[in-house]
């Protein structure tokens, strides 16, 4: 295999407490820490490590979204990636523009394999690589925990609702990271300093000719409603009876 | 007016509950008429579960023998093949519907409703971001197909006292491909109610220190006949299989009781019982973001609390 292509995106870090707007226009991203997708950095660290292990010779980095995005390829690129694209878009992008936008780079740079994280945080609508998959043909592994590659096909471990389901697909496929395939490696200083070297390519979306398909419309943000604050009981006789009142005991 | 093909979730025997949930949702559109597909090697006692869901109209089954294992590269093509006689299609937000309605949304060219977690109008629907932080009301086209997963904690099963028609579709898609195949699945079977459906869960967090500290956990749910769950913290030390994991990125319940037990309150973990009936907290550590959510909060050590507890229900 030569190369593959890892989906990052940017998003509101993981730690981030996300609040609605007062006008309910969306979420307030103002000021607040931005970070790589941390399924993303998965997908990147996986990705490494096949190429570290010779299975691959390439590992590309591609964020779609505002020249803001490009601090996060960066930060990819000091954990090793080659090489970046950012495809800049000023609007968000659905995932089937998404998945229309990386299958144009697959083509245009005969990518093999494409690793992406299963959901991003922000939106969490764990679609992308399922709809890459399907408009690329190729054989889908979500929420994979496992990934060992034999010549042209590789064994999938997927965490699902009833366990860890194995599958075997054929190259090339996509790929998409659950939490416990790797952990991501730190960035050091001098990696950092070499990674402004990487080539970083900037394309804007409108030159890919992508159609975005139909748009699913945001109306509206609301803060969910919260659970009233409960009772504290002072010991196990306490909760014992509190569980027997509501008959739950 | 809406028709809705609910995709049935299986195990290639017995219908898995997540279909009378997605049935559910469906059903609360205006005026819907739901029909339930069943893709399987042998449909035949799936079906017939199926057919006594209330609210349905019709049971679709398309039998081939690519079907014994639902693996989303085979089965959405055959829905793509019979999607237009619908106006949306809809499975549950499960790791089989969350694998399997994208790929069908993208193979018919549309964008795809995660997690609906209710129902405003037929194009309309809102559905939790941001772990559960905020709540997004969604609009999708009217003059494109809907295809969508339904948040299955956020409804209750439709009643089974239906006995809808069953038919056989016709399963004849051209290009089945065979790039993807099903080796096997690992899971560590048990006798204790399944933790999507169970009535009483009881979960177990870092707090636990080890994987046989778990056994007071399993000691306690057993006593109150209850599920296990397990915060991502749990599951990635190593204490817990991963099918246990409760949370944003793990599976999302709603039980009658949750008791959530050395688990700090992560808001990825809350994401995933925020519609439980009754929260109740046990943690050392009295500032614990858990103690905002729970109904009932003890603040003591766990390895003295849950044995006495265990004792104390008889």
């Amino acid at each position: 295999m030569e190369k593959i292509l890892v989906g990052l995106k940017r998003v509101v870090d993981y730690n981030v407490r996300v609040r609605v707007k007062s006008d309910g226009s969306d979420v307030e991203t103002d000021g607040v820490k931005m970070s790589i997708n941390p399924f993303d950095e998965i997908a990147l660290e996986e990705a490494l490590r096949i190429k570290e292990r010779g299975e691959a010779s390439e590992v590309i980095v591609i964020s779609v979204g505002t020249v803001d995005a490009q601090q996060q390829l960066r930060t990819g690129l000091a954990m090793g990636a080659d090489r970046a694209i950012l495809v800049e878009s000023n609007s968000p992008v659905d995932p089937l523009g998404l998945a229309r936008t990386f299958k144009s780079i697959i083509d245009r740079d005969d990518i093999d394999l494409v690793i992406l994280g299963k959901q991003a945080i922000d939106d969490d609508n764990s679609q992308t690589a399922q709809m890459l998959s399907a408009i690329w043909g190729r054989p889908q592994a979500t929420f994979a925990s496992k990934f060992d590659v034999a010549g042209n096909k590789a064994t999938v471990t997927r965490e699902v609702d009833a366990g860890l389901e194995v599958i075997e697909i054929d190259l090339p496929a996509v790929v998409s990271t659950d939490l416990r395939m790797n952990e991501p490696r730190y960035v050091k200083l001098p990696d950092i300093m070499k990674a402004r070297k990487k080539p970083l390519e900037l394309i804007a979306i409108s030159d890919l000719g992508i159609d975005q398909g139909p748009e699913i419309k945001s109306l509206m943000f609301e803060p969910p409603l919260e659970r009233e604050r409960g009772v504290m009981v002072d010991d196990v006789a306490g909760l014992v009876a509190a569980l027997k009142e509501k008959g739950l005991a | 007016m809406s028709k809705v093909l609910v995709i049935a979730e299986h195990d290639g025997a017995i219908l898995n509950p997540s279909t009378a949930k997605t049935v559910a949702c469906a059903a609360s559109i205006d005026g819907a008429s739901v029909d339930v597909a069943v893709f399987a090697a042998t449909a035949g006692p799936i079906a017939s579960e199926a057919a006594k869901l209330a609210s349905i109209a019709r049971v679709v089954t398309y039998e081939r023998s690519e079907n014994e294992y639902a693996l989303a590269a085979i089965i959405a093509p055959q829905i793509v093949a019979v999607a237009g006689e619908y106006t949306h299609i809809f499975g549950p937000s499960t790791t089989f519907g969350k694998d399997l309605m994208p790929r069908v949304a993208a193979l018919l060219g549309v964008n795809q409703i995660s997690d609906i977690m209710s129902v405003e109008s037929s194009h309309t629907f809102k559905r939790p971001v941001y772990a559960g932080s905020a709540i997004a009301t969604v609009e999708a086209p009217m003059d494109a197909i809907l295809v969508a997963t339904v948040r299955i904690a956020s409804y209750s099963a439709v009643t089974d006292n239906n006995s809808a028609l069953i038919e056989s579709g016709d399963p004849s898609v051209a290009d089945i491909p065979t790039h993807t195949r099903f080796i096997e699945v690992k899971s560590g079977a048990t006798d204790r109610p399944d933790l999507q459906t169970a009535v009483k869960v009881v979960s177990g967090g870092r707090a636990l220190a080890s994987a046989e500290n778990f056994d007071i956990i399993y000691r306690l749910a057993d006593k109150l006949g209850a599920g296990v769950g397990a915060s991502r913290a749990a599951v990635d030390a190593g204490y817990v299989p991963n099918e246990m994991q409760v949370g944003q990125t793990g599976k999302i319940i709603a039980p009658d009781l949750y008791m959530a037990i050395g688990i700090s309150g992560a808001i990825q973990h809350l994401t995933g019982i925020k519609d439980a009936g009754t929260i109740v907290a046990i943690n050392k550590d009295e500032e614990a973001p858990i103690f905002e959510v729970a109904d009932i909060g003890l603040v003591a050590d766990l390895f003295t609390a849950i044995p006495e507890l265990t004792e104390a229900l008889d």
